[in-house]
Formats: structure tokens, sequence, C-alpha cells
């Protein structure tokens, strides 16, 4: 870690007028293997805020959202959690992740768990809670949810959409301050997209701050704040919803959109 | 009818429009079989009848004609008298039966102690603090070593070597120092066998705990370990198989077990049954452990094809 350097003034003045910002993301770069995967995202999600993350495969968004859970470490920039700096190599990974929930592309469920066993896990083992009050809570998601039935299944016995519901619920169950999607539709039968969908809108309603790397433009367009267009590893434009859908201002913006729709028409 | 030549497999495209049916298909109704996979079960059966009747004739073909080759050969009235007797049998077998239980009780012993040893030299393997170098440093030579070393010889030191410290509460019954031996040369495997499991599993169930605010620890002992565990058990009960009848290495360092006790038998009459009658024990443990673990890997298999 060289460290911020150019970056260092700008955040510090930054932070003053954001100060609801859950996350900001500062001058962030990211290399596998000498090839730049980040190169430089400005990124800041308030509380409440949905944020989707557009763009080709490759595009950086899963890696942005890795990062922010730090499951990468940045090579340059700087990542605040509501206003403490996460990216210092002093941060305790555990204790970041602990406030942040992360849903993956292919659920990632424990397959020698219960449904149960998967959602209690963390809040008792990492938050502290009792057994009987962690299984409660979890019940009362499954419910809401509609997967009250499921509670004692294994994984390997649910249907796609139903493991990533779980995984949802799984995420949510410790309360994150802030909770990512990477691409959670993406391994799923088109048929079983819906009822996913369906849990992401229910979180928006309640309030939930979320940002969300996606390939569903309906999705997006729906219940997004804000969209992000990443390019090559560039936050490359970012509006409302119905400024990047309608009238995006950059030319590869246009081209990626126009290239999405043409796919959906097919 | 459709096939009235029938040539083999019944595996033609669906019947002509002409063909009679039971019921019309459409709509999802009762299922009638129609009468083509009428004829496509009755050519089955009888494909099936046909190779079970040549397994049948070949294998009975193949037993008599070994049993023939071993009695028509030259040595065989020796053999039979020096292998085969039913006296000597009769009058070692109690011994060895006896020497046969030390086996077992170093068997039921050792493995336990095996897997605790192999648990933790993989876990001690898969540290990546800083502080705990030289400890991993320590088990891959350990690994290294005693993967390296063949049984016989490590059941040697240990045997001669330990005592011959002459340290203080060294143990220096024989039977508990073939279960050190037997300990430290199966850790070794047993330790790859959970570190193969322990690297089986995939990334992204890491990456889903630790992304729940799991400690590294925290995610080895629920997360990794579990599944890990459970994919090992067939080549771990495979270990064991062979550890059960590795039991009889013991004997070189002279506890009476059942292969000493048949040794001493040979070597008063110059008859080796009593050798088949300790061989037979042998089997009678380790065939139904072998298809023990045959079954769980099936099941394995099945499941993962699920």
């Amino acid at each position: 870690m060289s460290g911020p350097r150019e970056t260092a003034g700008r955040a510090s003045e930054d932070t003053q007028d954001t100060e609801d910002a859950v996350l900001r993301v500062e001058n962030v770069w990211k290399n596998y293997h000498g090839h730049h995967v980040l190169r430089g995202i400005d990124l800041s999600v308030d509380s409440h805020e949905v944020v989707c993350l557009i763009g080709a495969s490759g595009s950086g968004k899963s890696t942005l959202l890795r990062c922010v859970n730090l499951l990468e470490t940045v090579d340059d920039g700087v990542i605040r959690l509501d206003g403490a700096e996460i990216t210092d190599v002093r941060t305790d990974p555990d204790d970041v992740r602990k406030r942040i929930g992360m849903v993956f592309q292919s659920y990632n469920l424990f397959p020698s768990m219960t449904v149960l066993g998967n959602i209690t896990l963390a809040p008792r083992k990492v938050h502290g809670v009792a057994r009987a009050r962690a299984e409660e809570e979890a019940r009362e998601l499954l419910a809401r949810f509609g997967l009250a039935d499921k509670a004692g299944a294994y994984p390997d016995r649910l249907s796609g959409g139903q493991q990533q519901r779980v995984a949802i619920i799984r995420a949510l169950a410790t309360r994150p301050r802030l909770l990512l999607l990477d691409e959670v539709t993406s391994a799923l039968d088109p048929a079983l997209v819906g009822e996913v969908l369906e849990v992401i809108r229910e979180l928006k309603a309640t309030g939930m701050t979320m940002v969300l790397a996606t390939h569903e433009m309906g999705l997006a367009r729906d219940i997004a704040d804000k969209v992000c267009f990443l390019d090559g590893g560039v936050l490359l434009e970012q509006g409302p919803p119905e400024q990047i859908f309608t009238e995006p201002r950059q030319p590869r913006t246009r081209e990626f959109l126009r290239r999405v729709l043409e796919a959906r028409s097919v | 009818m459709t096939h009235p030549s029938g040539g083999g497999i019944a595996d033609a495209p669906g019947p002509p429009a002409d063909a009679p049916r039971g019921e019309p298909s459409e709509g999802g109704g009762e299922w009638v079989k129609s009468e083509l996979q009428r004829e496509r079960e009755r050519l089955r059966r009888r494909r099936d009848l046909r190779s079970s009747s040549v397994a049948t004739v070949s294998t009975i073909v193949f037993v008599v004609l070994l049993v023939w080759l071993v009695t028509a050969s030259p040595g065989w009235p020796r053999v039979k008298e020096t292998f085969f007797d039913l006296g000597q049998f009769g009058d070692a077998f109690p011994d060895v039966l006896a020497g046969f239980l030390l086996n077992i009780k170093i068997f039921l012993i050792a493995e336990p102690l095996i897997l605790v040893v192999g648990l933790l030299v993989a876990l001690v393997r898969t540290l990546h603090t800083p502080v705990f170098f030289p400890l991993r440093a320590l088990a891959v030579l350990y690994t290294d070593v005693f993967r390296g070393v063949p049984t016989i010889l490590v059941i040697y030191l240990v045997g001669f070597g330990l005592p011959a410290l002459e340290l203080q509460g060294m143990p220096s019954d024989l039977a508990t120092l073939g279960v050190i031996a037997l300990t430290l040369s199966y850790g070794a495997y047993v330790a790859e066998v959970f570190r193969a499991g322990i690297d089986s599993v995939h990334p992204s169930q890491r990456a889903a705990a630790r992304s729940l605010g799991l400690t590294q620890g925290q995610t080895v002992r629920f997360v990794v370990l579990p599944q890990a565990v459970r994919r090992v058990v067939p080549p771990l009960l495979n270990d064991f198989v062979s550890l059960q009848k590795d039991t009889a290495l013991v004997a070189t360092i002279g506890p009476l077990e059942a292969l000493r006790q048949a040794q001493i038998h040979a070597a008063d009459t110059f008859n080796y049954t009593p050798y088949l009658a300790s061989a037979l024990l042998f089997i009678a443990l380790t065939i139904p452990m072998a298809r023990f673990t045959d079954y769980l890997a099936a099941r394995s298999q099945r499941r993962r094809g699920a």
C-alpha cells in the first residue's frame, strides 16, 4: 500500500459534506497480474440509497464489491464505511465484514448445514446472539420471504431461487449496515429470477442500503437511486436511472445499453 | 406390432402414426404403456437374461480351470500337506486367534490416535499466521519423513530405538511401542488425506464465511472442516483397512499377535497352515471394512450425481 497520495486532501473535505454517506470509495485501484481491473473508482453511497453497478463482464463490478468487503485488498485509494477508513492496514477485516452483508452469484450456502443453520451461524458465532433468539429471528425472516417450511431443509434440496433467497436472508440476519449483491440472479433459471428480484424490491422498501452488481436492467431501472456504468475498470458515468437509461451521455454507455437491449429482444 | 424384426436394442424412433396405442397420449392423462415400450422391455429382459447366463457359465469354467491348474501342478501334494493341514489348523487356531485379539486391540487404540494426529497436522499446515511458521515447518517435515520411511522401518526404529533412550516414563511394552510406530507412520498419510479434503472445499465457501464476519479459525471450524471430513471418509476407511493388516508388522519387534503366534507354531512343526489361519482372520476383518468403504464411496458418488 503506497497510501492515498492526491486523494488525501480531497477526502478530508469530502467527509464533511457527506456526513451520512455509508460508503465512500475514493480513487480505488486494483491490479490482477498486472492487469488493471479497477482504475481510480470514486463512488459514494448514502444511507437508504440503492446503487446499481452495470457494465459488461470483466468491467470490475464484482471486484469493486469484493474490495468493499475486504475480500480483496485495494492497490491504492481509500474506502470508508461510516466515515472510517477500512482500507487502513490496521483495520480488522472481520470487524468491517460484521457490518457488511454480501450475497454471491453462486449462493455459496454451506451444504453441511440446514437453512436455519446457515442463517444463524453468523448471529450466534460472530454477534453472540443466543441460539434460541437467533433461530426465532431466522424463522421470522424465512416467513417474511415465504420460506417458512424450508428451515430444516439442506441447501441441495432447494431450487436455485430458494437458495439465493436463503443466502440473502443469511446476509440480512446480522442486520448489516450495507448489503452487497454480486450478480445474484445471474446463475438462476430465468423462471426463478422473479422470486429473487421480489426479495430485493422488498429490501428496497424497508430502506436497506444496497450496492448491486447486476445484469438485470429492469431491476436497475426499478429500484436504483443511482446507476453506475463501469467500463474497463473506470466508472464512466453515473446518475439516476431515468437519465442513464434514456439519455446516457457517454457513447460507450449507449453502446452497452443498446447491446443489452438487443440481446433481450432476441 | 411396430417392430416385427426387433433386431436387438429397441431404440428406434417413435412409432409410426398408425401404430396401435391403448390410449391417446395427449394431455397428460393416465399413462398406458404403449406396445412399443412393452416390446422394448421384452427385448431388454431377454438381453439381461443372456448376459447373466454368459457371466455364470464363464465364471464356472474359469474356477474349474483354476482349480485344475493348481491341483495338477507337480508340487501340489506338498503344498496341500504344508499349507492345508486341517489338524494343524485346529491346533494352531486358538493361539492365533488369541494373538489376533492383540491385533484388534492395537488397531482400535492406534486408529483414534492416528485420526487426532492426522487432523492436527493437517490443520497446522493450513495456519498462515507468521507466529506458527515453525509449527508449520515441523508439520511439513513430519509428513515428508514418515510418508517416506517404510512402516516396518518405523516399527524397528521406535521399537528398539525409543527404549534405548532410557527416558523416564518411556513405555517399554512392545505392543505400546507398536501403536506409537503405527500412529507416527499412518498419521502422516492421514494428515495428507485430511489436507486434500480441506483443499477440496471451494474458496467461495471461505469467502462466504469470511463475508459474514467469521474469523479464519471459525471459518475452518464451522464451514470448511465439516465439508472436508465428509469428503474424506471413504479414503480414510481405505487407510484403515490397510492399517488393520499392518498391525501384523508389529510382530517384527516381538509382541504375541496373530502373525507371531503363527510363526511360533510353524517353527515347531515346519507346517505353514497356521499362516493360513492368521491370513483368514485378517481377511475376515478387512473384507467387511472394505465393503463398507465401497458402500460409502458409492453413496457419495450417487449424492454428487444427484
